[in-house]
């Protein structure tokens, strides 16, 4: 075992877990935190997308004792105060979702994206989404999304 | 008057708010006190027979509560897993349907076959007793390819399948047909695969089993997109437990696409084992297994002739399929290459005789079932494919020939050749749309802008039908089908106003939740935010035959409408006695009750709230205001419409860059155009995917999966697809009292077409989907 | 994923010695991490090399560029002074994988496994870098050995990369469709002692195309490699793409490369 802390959605946390844990386990099993989805095991469909120190990382592909003392966000800690998050809203404006489950990865990498290039155009988006496959929407809907979002986000 | 949130409206979805919070419910994100963690050991190799299986170890591995194996289910009496379509050779023989365990008990099958059932404390001690069983395996040759499974001196599979022939069906007047080919001025003729996939919703197939030992209930919470059908065949068919034993929910489920329709071999299993150790045990595939193991779709090869006159006209079709079904005859397997296919071999054009025979067989691969369209899209590939090969060998613009031969909008009811009845529709209408959206007429200028910067460019248009909204039940029946295909709904009203929809349908992503509120909001002036729809749990909801074949909304949905209708009806009787009026004097419009010709109205609410508080109450009314209905509808629908991709291709790399698509699409009456437009992306990119980036490859001598994983397995990724541009038509359906014909597969039926016709249009030359780089590059610099 | 233990040294020095025979180093873990998922490997103990704070970091000295092994794709991808001395090496890193990958992989990472289809083995070649270890310096033509197999002796470890900057350099890659990793990736550089061209993902390790290289060291242009055709024989072949397709996209994306370079 090994004892992991680290800040998930603004909350210290601390567990004892056997080395081999993935980060995604310990946000899953031990927090419950169950919004960050596990859709592949070849660290390619990005549903279980958070953020770790602000950058987009897949959590099924980071044990968790490497986020040791790290600060996590999971779709879970990203509406502030009740208040959606704008990249949240805009993905329910624009009908950005179907199933929802590569939602909660999609919003996350769609977060960073946006950081990354405040005004992105459309192929930037596309481009920039590569690692999170939805199979529902198409993708129209999700890019639309997140041009509205960036826009709503000032940027 | 229009109300609110009504139909009509692009609501925004009531259930996007806990998924876009990571608030879902999916069944991974469940978890029981005391419960244990199953794993599959599943077999390495095509085909073997197994000779020994020794758990000695393995069961004495750390953690490890048990193991079973097929041998432990047959001796508690379970019964195999069942196909519910029967389908009649040519000769009236039944089809084969070779027993299909949900654990191997004597031989394997194909690679991912389940061979033990490890439950252990955790997932890794599962796993890791997995590994300590040895398995004796007599290993066999295997045959992946359909042709060569069909072929004389192939492997044989099952002895119960002699040539491993399922069936060998047939549709049509072949005589007729014969005939018209005889005195033909042209014949054109095309072969085409098409390819193998898998339906890949990103949330795996999973359970959780549990058994209470005080009541002797079962539960099963599954992916499950009809957990009454599945809790029927567990029940009937495997022997699991009575039905009144046995509660099968499905809760969020993470996209279906057909391949969650089936009864599997591992959720069986999961809630079996539960009772076994008496302990909650939950399964959750990983991707590689579903890829093994989630039904694939397609996987057809065909030969197709068309006899025309001098004039263009369509004389008469021939099509002859082998169809593969895999390792095992999955739950609705036998339907998808025949009712499901033959039926819509007329597409959208007046043929005056039509000719299907389709061979299914089995080969040593993971079962063939539907995927996104079953059936239609292979019957729309071929049609359409044929009517470019036609139009091409006619020297007709390709539109021309299908205007040319389109079923006219004054010729409904329609009956074609291939037995279906057509109800409504106008395909000239949406031909001229797609075209218009386009700018068809303008793509000579743009084909010659793109040869001037050393690029190809191709326009492709494919005019789909689909018999949607599957039902009737005595359709249906009358074709082979062991189950009705009706639909439930009960509308309760609370006292308070508020309103509980439940339903059989289920919705994994289709937004039902919005759309079944939006019919309550405008037919009875509920506030949107007051009606909750419940689906997914046979011990909420009246028995119910689940989602696909793009039916919710036609079946479901009227059902829905007409469990309002008898809310209505009873409204008017408690609206008549509390406004002291006669029954046929109360009016109503939007949940309003008036007297005629006075200013005496009650709302729904109100009368809602008297239904439940009946004081004063006549003997004659009944109190409480909850009413079910079933609704079985009289055809099938027939959404309609036609596509057209346009793409540029690099011949120095073959890479086919779609730079356009319209769709023009007659889903009758559209209650959320949002929704709907969201279905005909979706399901476009799926139809995409076929036609450039998916493919399951298995290697021909060992049978292994060559596209196991998202890493050879290509998923289309949001820099693969373009915009959509997405219009509809409207012939309202007449076949239900909501005029609706249902949007889900229309994208994945059309878009393989329309894409291969714009890429053979470019290239000119015939190819297989997936047009990969390669295999365009390939046919440009091939002779 | 099998259990092992874990340890995070904060020095290089530490790690080495920390490092046993069954052991693997775990820089940003983006191979390994799904290798071990998929019981593919067995290690007893992984090391960390996180914390290792002179392994990070990105600097110019006069004609070369540094980059420490544990720099992340993303850090690469966004540094200033690498698109400044080599905008091609920026680029190429922008392209490794995606988003989620780039801010978790690392360059030492991605060289010590010497994936065939990686991008980062062509940048060395292409460019004669230098791959320094805690024990000695090795050139890219001798660190790739072959097939998943590096110059890296049991316990030796990747500390920095050094990059000769060349006059111009460009990169094209043309993507695997599924996995994303390069189906065929050509660099291409002009430097002080030569045009170099260097080829991922078409064989079983990175090598360099010398007859395109004799032909643009005479004529730097896209059209002085166009006509050059790689024998196929050799180069891989799997369900993404036969040699023979491999071989042209040499040529392709040869072109392009040159075309790109600046």
């Amino acid at each position: 075992m090994t004892t992991v802390s680290m800040t998930v959605n603004g909350k210290k946390v601390s567990a004892d877990v056997a080395p081999n844990t993935l980060l995604v386990q310990f946000i899953r099993d031990n927090l419950r935190l169950t919004g960050t989805h596990v859709g592949c095991d070849t660290s390619q469909c990005g549903a279980c997308t958070v953020h770790v120190n602000g950058d987009s990382v897949k959590s099924c592909t980071m044990l968790a004792a490497q986020a040791e003392g790290a600060d996590v966000t999971t779709i879970e800690g990203l509406a502030k105060n009740g208040e959606l998050h704008p990249m949240q809203a805009a993905f329910k404006e624009n009908h950005g979702l179907q199933c929802g489950f590569c939602t909660p990865g999609m919003i996350m990498s769609a977060v960073d994206l946006v950081k990354r290039n405040p005004n992105p155009s459309e192929e930037t988006i596309r481009t920039e989404l590569e690692g999170n496959i939805c199979r529902c929407t198409g993708y129209h809907n999700i890019v639309k999304s997140v041009k509205a979002a960036a826009e709503n986000m000032g940027g | 008057m229009s109300v609110e949130n009504g139909i009509g409206a692009s609501v925004r979805r009531k259930e996007d708010q806990r998924f876009i919070t990571g608030n879902g419910h999916y069944l991974d994100d469940m978890n029981r006190a005391g419960q244990a963690y199953g794993y599959f050991l599943r077999s390495p190799y095509a085909f073997a027979k197994i000779k020994n299986i020794d758990l000695s170890a393995a069961k004495s591995a750390p953690g490890v509560v048990d193991i079973f194996t097929g041998a432990d289910m047959v001796a508690d009496g379970i019964g195999g897993l069942i196909c519910g379509w029967g389908i009649t050779s040519k000769d009236g023989s039944p089809h084969k349907a070779p027993p299909h365990n949900s654990m191997a008990v004597d031989a394997v099958r194909h690679v991912g076959d389940q061979v033990a059932f490890v439950i252990a404390e955790t997932l890794e001690q599962a796993k890791n007793a997995a590994e300590l069983i040895e398995v004796g395996y007599e290993v066999l040759t295997p045959v992946t390819n359909i042709a060569k499974a069909l072929a004389p001196g192939a492997p044989q599979i099952h002895e119960e399948a002699p040539g491993n022939l399922c069936y060998d069906w047939e549709l049509g007047d072949k005589a007729a047909v014969d005939a018209a080919f005889a005195n033909a001025a042209h014949v054109s003729k095309i072969d085409l695969v098409n390819n193998r996939l898998s339906p890949n919703p990103m949330e795996p197939r999973a359970a959780l089993g549990e058994y209470d030992a005080g009541s002797g209930e079962l539960t099963l919470h599954t992916t499950s997109q009809n957990p009454h059908v599945a809790r029927l065949i567990m029940s009937a068919f495997l022997g699991i437990a009575p039905e009144n034993k046995l509660r099968v929910v499905a809760p969020d489920v993470g996209g279906g696409f057909g391949s969650k329709i089936f009864v599997y071999a591992e959720e069986t299993t999961t809630i079996w084992a539960a009772r076994k150790i008496n302990r909650p045990v939950k399964w959750t595939a990983d991707r590689s297994e579903a890829f093994l193991t989630d039904a694939h779709g397609r996987d057809h090869v065909t030969h197709a002739e068309l006899a025309t006159d001098n004039d263009g006209k369509i004389l008469a079709f021939r099509v002859s399929t082998k169809a593969n079904m895999g390792a095992y005859l999955s739950t609705f397997a036998s339907a998808v290459p025949t009712y499901l296919y033959g039926t819509l071999l007329s597409g959208q054009y007046k043929i005056p005789s039509i000719y299907c025979e389709v061979q299914a067989g089995f080969t040593n691969t993971t079962p063939v079932d539907a995927y996104r369209g079953a059936g239609r899209p292979e019957a729309t590939y071929v049609v359409e494919r044929m009517m470019d090969t036609a139009a091409k060998d006619l020297k007709m613009d390709p539109t021309e020939f299908r205007l040319k031969n389109f079923i006219q909008p004054d010729a409904y009811p329609y009956e074609t050749p291939v037995i279906m009845t057509y109800d409504s529709g106008d395909y000239p209408l949406a031909m001229n749309l797609a075209k218009e959206m386009i700018d068809y007429n303008g793509f000579a200028a743009r084909k010659a802008q793109s040869e001037a910067n050393g690029k190809l460019r191709g326009i492709g248009v494919a005019a789909y039908i689909e018999a949607c909204g599957i039902a009737p039940s005595a359709a249906v029946g009358s074709l082979g089908a062991g189950v009705g295909l009706w639909e439930s709904a009960e509308v309760r009203f609370n006292p308070t106003g508020s309103v509980t929809v439940f339903t059989g349908s289920h919705s994994h992503g289709q937004g039902h939740e919005t759309t079944f509120a939006q019919i309550i909001a405008d037919k009875l002036g509920v506030p949107i935010d007051s009606v909750e729809v419940v689906h997914g749990d046979t011990s909420k909801v009246p028995f119910g035959m689940g989602t696909y074949g793009s039916r919710s909304l036609a079946v479901g949905g009227s059902a829905i409408v007409k469990a309002v209708d008898k809310i209505v009806e009873k409204s008017k009787k408690i609206a008549a006695h509390l406004m002291e009026a006669s029954v046929e004097d109360i009016e109503h419009e939007h949940g309003v009750f008036s007297v005629a010709g006075t200013d005496k109205k009650l709302t729904m609410g109100e009368i809602a709230f008297a239904a439940y508080v009946p004081h004063n109450y006549p003997a004659d009314l009944e109190p409480g205001m909850a009413e079910n209905a079933f609704y079985d509808p009289l055809n099938f629908t027939f959404p309609a419409g036609t596509h057209i991709a346009e793409v540029e291709i690099d011949p120095a790399t073959g890479v086919v860059d779609i730079v356009d698509w319209a769709a023009a699409d007659d889903f009758g009456n559209v209650i959320n155009p949002m929704i709907v437009e969201g279905q005909v992306h979706g399901g476009v990119a799926q139809g995409i995917g076929q036609a450039l980036l998916e493919g399951v490859i298995y290697d021909e001598e060992s049978g292994q999966l060559l596209t196991g994983s998202y890493m050879d397995y290509c998923m289309p990724r949001a820099d693969d697809l373009p915009n959509f541009r997405v219009a509809t038509t409207n012939t309202p359906c007449p076949s239900n009292p909501l005029g609706v014909k249902g949007c889900g597969e229309a994208g994945a039926i059309a878009g393989p077409a329309a894409l291969m016709n714009a890429i053979v249009n470019a290239i000119g030359k015939d190819i297989d989907m997936p047009a990969t780089p390669e295999k365009v590059w390939r046919a440009i610099n091939s002779n | 994923m099998y259990s092992f233990d874990y340890e995070r040294p904060s020095g290089v020095n530490e790690a080495a010695s920390a490092i046993g025979e069954d052991d693997k180093f775990l820089a940003g873990g983006q191979t390994l991490i799904p290798t071990l998922k998929l019981r593919l490997a067995q290690p007893g103990k992984l090391v960390d090399l996180s914390g290792i704070s002179e392994l990070k970091g990105i600097s110019v000295n006069g004609s070369e560029l540094s980059v420490g092994a544990m720099t992340r794709h993303v850090d690469v991808a966004d540094s200033a002074d690498v698109k400044s001395a080599i905008p091609a090496l920026a680029q190429l890193a922008s392209h490794i994988g995606d988003a989620q990958v780039r801010n978790r992989g690392t360059i030492g990472g991605s060289i010590s496994n010497n994936d065939p289809a990686a991008d980062y083995p062509a940048a060395l070649v292409g460019l004669g870098a230098t791959v320094h270890t805690n024990k000695r310096s090795i050139s890219a033509e001798d660190f790739f050995v072959d097939l998943f197999e590096t110059a890296l002796e049991d316990g030796e470890l990747v500390t920095k990369v050094t990059f000769p900057i060349p006059e111009k350099a460009g990169y094209a890659k043309f993507p695997n469709p599924a996995s994303r990793f390069a189906l065929t990736g050509v660099f291409v550089a002009k430097t002080a002692s030569g045009v170099r061209v260097a080829v991922t993902g078409a064989g079983p390790c990175v090598f360099r195309q010398t007859d395109m290289e004799a032909a643009l060291s005479s004529n730097f242009s896209p059209d002085a490699v166009s006509g050059i055709k790689t024998e196929a024989s050799g180069l891989n072949a799997d369900i993404h793409a036969s040699a023979d397709y491999r071989a042209n996209l040499i040529t392709v994306m040869a072109a392009r490369a040159v075309k790109a370079a600046s």
